[in-house]
């Protein structure tokens, strides 16, 4: 059997223990269901996909941000014990939901809504796979915007202005985009204090991402392409 | 302070740091030296007395520092003491000319 300690209530609340049975190949979402199925049916919690595309089942397990859709326990149970919270740096909704309007905000703060000049009547934009931004754009355009890399990050935890991880992350994608025409508002969208500069590089982000992105390379990337907007006078 | 102003502090924190980075190895390198055979006020002033190359460096040395820990020190405030208003920015300024003043004080003290 599974000793799981699960977080009940709101910011204010406490953990309560369930005993779930250990069965072969089980993940962190089969243990939370389980427990929603068989224990308490007024336990909240989000999933949707339950195969790591939709990004909609992250919380902490064990003190780490993880998808648990992905997560078998025999990788974070050692003892046959879990704790299971939700994610750190939101705030909390119910029990293991967490509300993301802040974190989808500040996506749209870093404008990381692609900005093209074509109409559906020109011609497409031929982009060679192995062109420079094509590279890295493929290293950061996996994204599933699940909430892990910005709960990790001591950053946001110390300035709840800091646009985060994955902001950051979607605005180097789109920096990257040579079809994109809104570069320079996006470096200045993303400067300064609030932005990729207060990033300091601790790499919780890329160490815990379930899609292997590095946000801290592209961290880094903005901060260079934003001193020089900001030396040459751009910002 | 606008967002070109905190890039531009960003960017003066990070080229002080290779500065600094340099003159402190310099600055052990010379300590180790110094000390092989004791160390005393009149060796060290014997060095620096009318030595521009070492008032030269000295020099850099403390605008280094004077640049690089303020811009830190501020963030360090904004961070673990929630300061960020411009009395924040204008403590770091404060602190910044009271580094340098005091530095480049020392530095003409050894080589006058």
């Amino acid at each position: 059997m599974l000793q799981v300690r699960v977080w009940r209530g709101a910011e204010r609340g406490e953990f309560q223990l369930f005993e779930v049975p250990r069965l072969e190949s089980q993940t962190v979402l089969d243990v939370v269901t389980y427990i929603q199925r068989r224990c308490d049916p007024t336990l909240s919690y989000r999933f949707a996909c339950r195969v790591g595309v939709c990004g909609s089942c992250a919380m902490s397990v064990n003190g780490q941000s993880r998808w648990t859709c992905r997560t078998h326990v025999s990788k974070v149970a050692a003892d046959d014990r879990l704790e299971i919270a939700p994610l750190r740096n939101l705030p909390v909704v119910k029990d293991l939901v967490t509300d993301m309007r802040e974190f989808f905000d500040k996506w749209a703060r870093a404008r990381g809504r692609f900005q093209g000049d074509k109409r559906r009547t020109d011609d497409f934009a031929r982009v060679s796979p192995e062109s420079r931004e094509r590279r890295l754009v493929d290293a950061s355009i996996e994204c599933i915007g699940c909430g892990v890399c910005y709960s990790a990050c001591d950053v946001v935890t110390w300035n709840p202005d800091y646009l985060g991880p994955a902001a950051l992350n979607r605005a180097w994608t789109l920096v990257n985009d040579v079809r994109d025409v809104a570069a320079d508002q996006r470096l200045m969208a993303v400067a300064g204090d609030a932005g990729c500069h207060a990033c300091h590089t601790h790499m919780n982000c890329t160490e815990r991402c379930p899609k292997q992105i590095s946000p801290t390379a592209g961290i880094a990337g903005l901060k260079r392409l934003v001193l020089d907007a900001a030396v040459k006078g751009r910002l | 302070m606008n967002a070109r102003s905190q890039v531009l502090l960003w960017g003066a924190q990070r080229a002080s740091a290779m500065v600094l980075a340099l003159c402190v190895v310099v600055h052990l390198a010379t300590i180790i030296y110094a000390v092989r055979n004791g160390l005393s006020a009149s060796e060290i002033l014997g060095r620096t007395r009318g030595n521009g190359g070492w008032l030269v460096f000295y020099a850099i040395f403390v605008a280094a520092v004077a640049i690089h820990a303020p811009i830190g020190l501020r963030t360090i405030l904004a961070e673990t003491l929630g300061w960020r208003s411009r009395g924040a920015d204008v403590f770091a300024m404060v602190v910044a000319l009271s580094l340098a003043m005091w530095g480049w004080r020392a530095v003409w003290a050894v080589f006058h």
